[in-house]
């Protein structure tokens, strides 16, 4: 505050009030977007949120415009979108689970280490790393050599998405706990594996499983990366080597089909219910089991 | 021996990140190379010219490293009065308020909705109000996608930044109140002068995360293979041109959308990396 003339206190005041109110202006109206986002989706979802978007596969596009023609509601689901999400998230948390929490937990035991470091710096490399570039990753690594799409090669651009976060997370937790639980273990005989899996996971479960399930939640409505890899189908499928859909890729279809367009919203609101359901599971797991 | 197995499994995962890291550059390089091999990687980077048809077939990359900066740049622009304010209302005004809380759940949920329902909304909402205000006539473009887009980067910059103004400490802000300083003045000469790096750092940060975000700018940019003139210009961004031409290509076309890719990691990789050591300055001062 090195002003030569002394500002008056009362435009000091103004001053001070006025941003005062700005900032809680702003940060107000940055808000705003989630609940008219939200607004939108449940406002044109509910209606055709019902049992047969869960039990029917997505009609074609013929069959909806004569549905449409004829005023009657839309006739299928998205079934193959829900059961392609599963097997295709299920495979990613599969792959990344194990890795992820090895990873953390070798990060935190050399932490300050250089070869550490370097493993820590492409972690973040990679988590900064865009999803469409992923998507080619698999796209290379999976669907080229097999000769096809397949839900396989999504898992693996999804896998590689969670990695990062599930290698942060358990590596934040780590390093929070107390080196004594360690240090107790070992000294009462235990063995390295013994500490590690009935002393150190047991006690940071809560941050791991934030992490684990905040990653899922992130990868849940990925479309440009399966675009890639799981391409889509309009069948249900349960086999890794064939193309399969998910359900963001199925809202991308609905978005390029005009017939269909009556089940982006319900779509939507599946998605965004599952998304904040995991994320609010996640606040809760933190919570409870704080580490 | 259970114990050794165990460590040098532990030390494998971790090498994996190196090799996984290596694969992921070889890929991308092996598969580009022949977009490269065609036009040498500059004469790619500076040719706007994109023609998939095969009698005239010619391609690079100039038009969609130019709509990428714009988009990714002016929606920067438009997220900072928003995230730096939602940064001091959680970091400094409500510090450890129940409110603050209330506020970082609500922009938390922001950053979970997918990019698809961000471009859903933003082509049936947020379109014919660009539209109504007379920025072109279908909608379209750099100005529709920056809009959404910077509301999508508003979590990652307020959250990051928000953290590193409630760090600075208590005992600097209370020497400056003992002096008579309003509220306003403690921030403007001791919370964001601390706090400076790890807020440029987190905006960073956000600034890769726009320019990499795919599929609600596919949905919103209009996707129009030129250089896009002004903002009211329809475009295509590096990450929407893949998503958009992927599915149909293959030989040159293919390669030349891969080395699209690979420029792109460059980019987002050199970003990670500025922003790296912004922040590292800061844990040195």
């Amino acid at each position: 505050m090195s002003q030569d003339k002394p500002i008056s206190f009362t435009s000091r005041r103004a001053k001070d009030k006025t941003a005062y109110i700005l900032v809680c202006i702003f940060s107000f109206l940055a808000m705003v977007p989630l609940f008219f986002i939200l607004w939108d989706v449940v406002s044109k979802g509910y209606k055709n949120f019902n049992l047969r978007l869960f039990t029917e596969v997505t009609p074609s596009s013929v069959d909806a415009l004569m549905a449409r023609m004829n005023g009657d509601p839309i006739p299928g689901g998205i079934l193959n979108g829900i059961t392609g999400s599963l097997l295709i998230v299920g495979l990613a948390i599969l792959i990344s689970i194990p890795l992820g929490l090895s990873i953390g937990i070798y990060l935190s035991e050399h932490r300050g280490k250089r070869f550490a470091g370097t493993i820590s710096y492409l972690t973040d490399l990679l988590q900064g790393m865009p999803s469409i570039v992923i998507g080619i990753i698999a796209y290379a690594w999976v669907v080229k050599p097999l000769g096809g799409y397949s839900a396989l090669a999504g898992s693996v651009a999804l896998a590689i998405m969670m990695l990062p976060m599930i290698v942060r997370s358990t590596e934040e937790t780590m390093n929070m706990l107390p080196t004594s639980y360690k240090e107790a273990g070992l000294a009462l005989g235990s063995s390295y594996t013994n500490v590690v899996f009935k002393i150190l996971l047991p006690s940071g479960f809560g941050g791991i499983f934030t992490g684990i399930l905040l990653a899922i939640s992130r990868v849940m409505g990925e479309t440009a990366p399966l675009m890639l890899t799981a391409l889509g189908a309009s069948v249900v499928n349960w086999k890794l080597m064939e193309p399969t859909s998910a359900i963001p890729l199925l809202i991308w279809d609905f978005y390029n089909d005009p017939n269909l367009v009556d089940l982006i919203w319900s779509s939507s609101l599946l998605l965004l219910i599952v998304i904040f359901l995991l994320n609010w599971v996640a606040k809760i797991v933190a919570r409870k089991w704080k580490v | 021996m259970k114990d050794k197995i165990f460590r040098l499994f532990l030390f494998v995962a971790a090498l994996l990140v190196l090799v996984l890291a290596a694969a992921i550059v070889y890929a991308l390089v092996s598969r580009s190379s022949e977009a490269f091999q065609e036009y040498g990687i500059l004469e790619f980077m500076t040719n706007a010219e994109w023609d998939p048809r095969s009698a005239t077939e010619e391609y690079g990359a100039l038009s969609f490293i130019l709509g990428t900066l714009y988009t990714a740049f002016f929606a920067l622009l438009l997220c900072i009065p928003f995230a730096l304010s939602v940064a001091l209302f959680n970091g400094v005004y409500f510090k450890e308020k129940k409110i603050a809380g209330v506020v970082r759940s609500v922009v938390d949920l922001l950053a979970g909705i997918p990019s698809i329902v961000y471009g859903l909304w933003g082509f049936y909402t947020v379109r014919p109000l660009v539209i109504d205000l007379g920025v072109n006539a279908q909608g379209f473009g750099i100005f529709l996608s920056s809009i959404v887009l910077a509301i999508m980067i508003i979590p990652y910059a307020s959250s990051l930044s928000s953290e590193f103004l409630s760090m600075v400490p208590n005992n600097l802000k209370e020497g400056a109140y003992s002096l008579g300083a309003t509220r306003f003045e403690v921030v403007q000469h001791v919370s964001m002068p601390m706090a400076s790096s790890g807020i440029v750092a987190s905006f960073i940060l956000a600034l890769g995360r726009a320019l990499g975000e795919t599929m609600a700018v596919t949905m919103l940019i209009g996707n129009t293979n030129r250089i896009p003139h002004g903002l009211r210009d329809t475009g295509n961004t590096m990450a929407s041109v893949i998503a958009n031409q992927f599915g149909e290509a293959d030989g040159l076309k293919l390669s030349a959308l891969i080395a699209i890719g690979l420029l792109l990691f460059i980019i987002t990789a050199v970003i990670n990396l500025i922003a790296k050591l912004v922040m590292k300055k800061l844990s040195h001062a």
